[in-house]
């Protein structure tokens, strides 16, 4: 019953947490078009990025096709996302707390792909074991591996990250009572999990188990022989299934809302052609009525964007 | 050793929240080494602190009226609240809202901001002036008043903040201690942008509240809608100034040059910030010294508002901004200009270049070009013949943030100077990473009460830093020195910090335009265009 559970918990978890992030993807996604701010250097400025020029250098540049790169793109954004290189570049001292946590945590995002993996290929008759054959013994080395690697890495991070919220005085004046208990339940997760994989789980079986009945949704053996959960490994399932579905409801959120924060905001330089969609949008966003109180504006809720940006002159002389 | 002073600080009534001492002010490289050689920061006058809010620091922006009673106080919270409540509705601010929600919602407090600014770094790190301080307050007001309804479990994820009159003045004032340069904005891993929360704030304050710096507002946008330009100049004045300066730059070059006006289906409507005819009249003369020997199809307007470029609603109101920049589409199709090209003014640059860019529609979105990329191609192709050697003295280049960081105009300028500035030096850093001259957003147009000083002391330093770095070996004052500074704003900051720290007097530096130095050594007209003397 208690493997039922548990399995339950884990898929409910997973539910809330793609669930969490498609909602608020969607709802930035869907907010109305801005006006542009952009920031250079903008990555995919062809020829252009490494000094940070932008299209507008061009001499009638609306006559021109624009050179956009994606791997100008790319160049920018895997180091950006896997090494913090901007956290590495601007702040290096906090790099060294930052980075352990971020890549611990890659490594664990891998840990379970790896796991998922495992399950179905356990599912589909391989045999992913020490003894497995090239793709088993593969599957199975990398698996403990990157677990311990994750594990170890996040835990370093997160105490490095707490000490100094707690007694960084520039930091702790800016730390909130839940980003205390966010770190904290980082921490209370890792240690939880490396004493499961210590004490009763050391080459990663159980969970590799527990992940092949997820993945085959195998309800019926939950509670079976050959590998029943430990109490410890149970625990690391708990926390680690409330860990991620938590996680997209607060703040640390950013690992997927910053790619509106590039893409739409820092690198969106696309301009204004004519009969262009964006043109379209701006037509109805000009509709938007305004209720702004100060007296040069007076909306009234009924004047439109474009009422009051025409209207200007004559409001100013009163 | 300064007292620390914590978000939730910001709430509680005292006389002063921060001090401004000057031996806290970041050390300046020589000459200017030693506290004792540079001027003493002038102190807020007492009547001034009597009359208005100025429990912030040791400065004033706005000039808040102290309230009388308590329902005046009452008043203005209500009316800061219904601000707060329209700025995150799609409504009232489609203009920002998503780069707004994203950055409130996603700053991790990893301080990484507070390096990059040059505000905070000038000041001796004074807690108040960090990036993130303005903006934890404003995103704990958010997220009590706005996105939850407080409560225990609010205050636990989100931090303590109360809202009162003091809270709000000093919010209202704070957002008047960033020059909107984004250099933070640049550095933060997450993309949380501080100098568009400032922005933002501002908003509320000037379009529910009223509340704007009257330099930019009444003196500037308002008056700018009204009689053509913030200057005060209407088009009879404006065109009378042009004419005597084209009688000016033509007895200086030896060449006639008439400036062109209202001229119907010219290539190029030229649009120069007002306050160029005014206060550096060679300017303009130089571009029409150029745009005539390069025989150009181009004009100037003398219909309201499209004789001055600038429009300052892009530091502090939405409605000011589009109306203007609405003026100025509306002259360039009356005129049936191929392209409106942007005179040095950096935030006109991208005004009505990028910003303006989803605001202008239809036949509305005539086409703009950077000056910069306008004269680039004049010099490169060789329709203007130069002679370096005229300008054989030490130049270095002031990046104007809003061209640069902020459009990506970067090179062309660069390029202009490696062909007629042989002694051209970069200072550091610069390009996209360079340091704002301490006039950005309207400071440089701002002296109400002591605020010329806290400009020329701190928001000004780090670039007057840089300057005497770029001529460390030639501070001699034998040796003239010259700060190409293509921007009108960055020029008026740039004099004013010369004078504070008499930098032509005594080391022989001088700041100018990028024309005026094309001019200098124009094969074609007479040597000695730049007037070496502090102006």
């Amino acid at each position: 019953m208690v493997g039922l559970i548990l399995l339950m918990f884990s898929y409910v978890s997973a539910v809330v947490f793609l669930a969490a992030i498609v909602c608020r993807a969607v709802k930035v996604a869907r907010l109305p078009i801005h006006l542009r701010w952009e920031l250079y250097p903008v990555a995919h400025e062809k020829g252009r990025a490494s000094y940070g020029g932008s299209y507008l250098e061009e001499p009638d540049w609306w006559t021109k096709p624009r050179q956009s790169s994606l791997l100008g793109e790319l160049k920018v954004m895997i180091p950006e996302i896997l090494l913090l290189a901007g956290v590495w570049e601007h702040n290096r001292k906090h790099w060294f707390r930052s980075f352990p946590f971020h890549f611990g945590l890659y490594l664990l995002a891998g840990l379970i792909a790896l796991l998922l993996v495992d399950g179905i290929a356990t599912a589909a008759g391989a045999n992913v074991s020490a003894v497995g054959g090239p793709l088993g013994e593969t599957l199975y080395h990398l698996t403990y591996m990157m677990g311990y690697a994750g594990l170890g890495l996040g835990l370093i991070g997160s105490v490095a990250l707490l000490a100094r919220r707690t007694f960084d005085k520039d930091y702790s004046e800016y730390t909130k009572k839940a980003d205390y208990f966010n770190l904290a339940f980082f921490i209370v997760t890792f240690v939880v999990a490396l004493a499961a994989h210590t004490f009763a789980d050391p080459d990663f079986t159980t969970l590799r188990t527990y992940f092949a009945r997820l993945v085959t949704f195998d309800f019926s053996s939950a509670n079976v022989e050959p590998t029943p959960l430990t109490a410890l490994s149970a625990l690391e399932v708990v926390l680690a299934s409330l860990l991620l579905a938590y996680i997209p409801l607060t703040h640390m959120s950013h690992f997927f809302t910053k790619w509106f924060m590039y893409h739409d905001i820092r690198w969106s330089d696309e301009p204004n052609l004519p009969g262009s969609k964006i043109e379209r949008q701006i037509g109805e966003v000009l509709k938007y009525p305004v209720s702004w109180s100060a007296s040069h504006i007076r909306g009234d809720g009924k004047k439109t964007w474009g009422d009051v940006a025409t209207s200007g002159v004559e409001e100013n002389k009163q | 050793m300064r007292r620390r002073i914590k978000v939730e600080d910001i709430s509680k009534p005292s006389p002063k929240l921060a001090e401004l001492r000057k031996e806290d002010f970041k050390p300046l490289p020589p000459p200017f080494e030693k506290p004792d050689s540079t001027p003493d920061f002038a102190p807020l006058g007492e009547k001034a602190r009597e009359r208005y809010e100025a429990s912030l620091d040791d400065t004033i922006a706005l000039s808040i009226p102290k309230p009388k009673n308590k329902q005046e106080e009452n008043e203005l919270v209500a009316k800061f609240l219904s601000g707060l409540q329209k700025l995150f509705t799609k409504e009232n601010n489609w203009t920002f809202l998503q780069p707004l929600l994203l950055s409130m919602d996603h700053c991790a407090a990893c301080h990484t901001c507070s390096e990059a600014c040059h505000i905070y770094e000038a000041s001796g790190r004074n807690p108040i002036y960090r990036p993130a301080y303005r903006s934890e307050v404003f995103r704990r007001l958010y997220k009590k008043y706005v996105k939850s309804k407080g409560g225990l479990l609010q205050a636990w994820r989100d931090g303590e903040i109360e809202l009162n009159w003091t809270t709000v003045a000093r919010l209202a004032e704070l957002s008047y201690r960033c020059n909107l340069c984004r250099r933070c904005a640049q550095t933060c891993p997450i993309g949380v942008d501080n100098g568009l929360i400032a922005h933002e704030i501002r908003k509320l304050f000037s379009q529910e509240l009223g509340i704007a710096a009257k330099e930019l507002h009444e003196s500037g946008s308002v008056l700018q809608l009204k009689v053509g330009s913030s200057t005060g100049m209407n088009a009879a004045v404006v065109k009378d100034n042009m004419e005597f300066i084209d009688e000016d730059v033509s007895e200086k070059t030896g060449m006639t040059i008439a400036t062109p006006w209202d001229k119907e289906g010219a290539d190029i409507l030229l649009i120069h910030n007002a306050g160029e005819i005014l206060s550096w009249p060679m300017n303009p003369g130089a571009f029409a010294v150029i745009f005539e020997s390069a025989g150009l199809s181009w004009t100037m307007a003398s219909e309201l508002v499209g004789y001055d470029s600038v429009n300052y609603g892009v530091w502090y109101d939405d409605v000011q901004f589009a109306r203007v920049a609405l003026k100025h589409a509306e002259v360039a199709k009356k005129l049936k200009v191929k392209k409106i090209v942007l005179g040095e003014c950096g935030h006109a640059h991208k005004a009505l270049t990028v910003i303006a860019d989803r605001v202008l529609t239809g036949d509305l979105n005539i086409p703009r070009e950077s000056c910069m990329v306008t004269l680039e191609q004049l010099i490169v192709s060789g329709r203007i013949k130069v002679d370096p050697q005229r300008n054989d003295f030490p130049v270095t280049l002031h990046d104007p943030c809003n061209l640069v960081r902020l459009m990506g105009i970067v090179e062309p300028q660069r390029r202009i100077l490696r062909r007629i500035a042989p002694r051209f030096r970069e200072m550091e850093p610069h390009g996209v990473h360079n340091y704002c001259c301490g006039g950005g957003s309207g400071f440089a147009i701002m002296s109400g009460h002591n605020f010329g000083d806290w400009r020329n002391q701190i928001s000004g330093r780090k670039k007057l830093e840089q300057i005497l770095n770029a001529f460390k070996d030639e501070l001699n004052p034998s040796i003239k020195k010259f700060v190409c500074t293509p921007c009108s704003n960055c020029k008026g900051q740039l004099r004013d910090l010369f004078n504070y720290y008499d930098l032509w007097d005594k080391h022989s530096i001088l700041y100018d335009g990028l024309v005026e130095l094309i001019v200098n050594c124009m094969s074609d007209a007479k040597p000695g265009f730049i007037e070496w003397e502090m102006h």
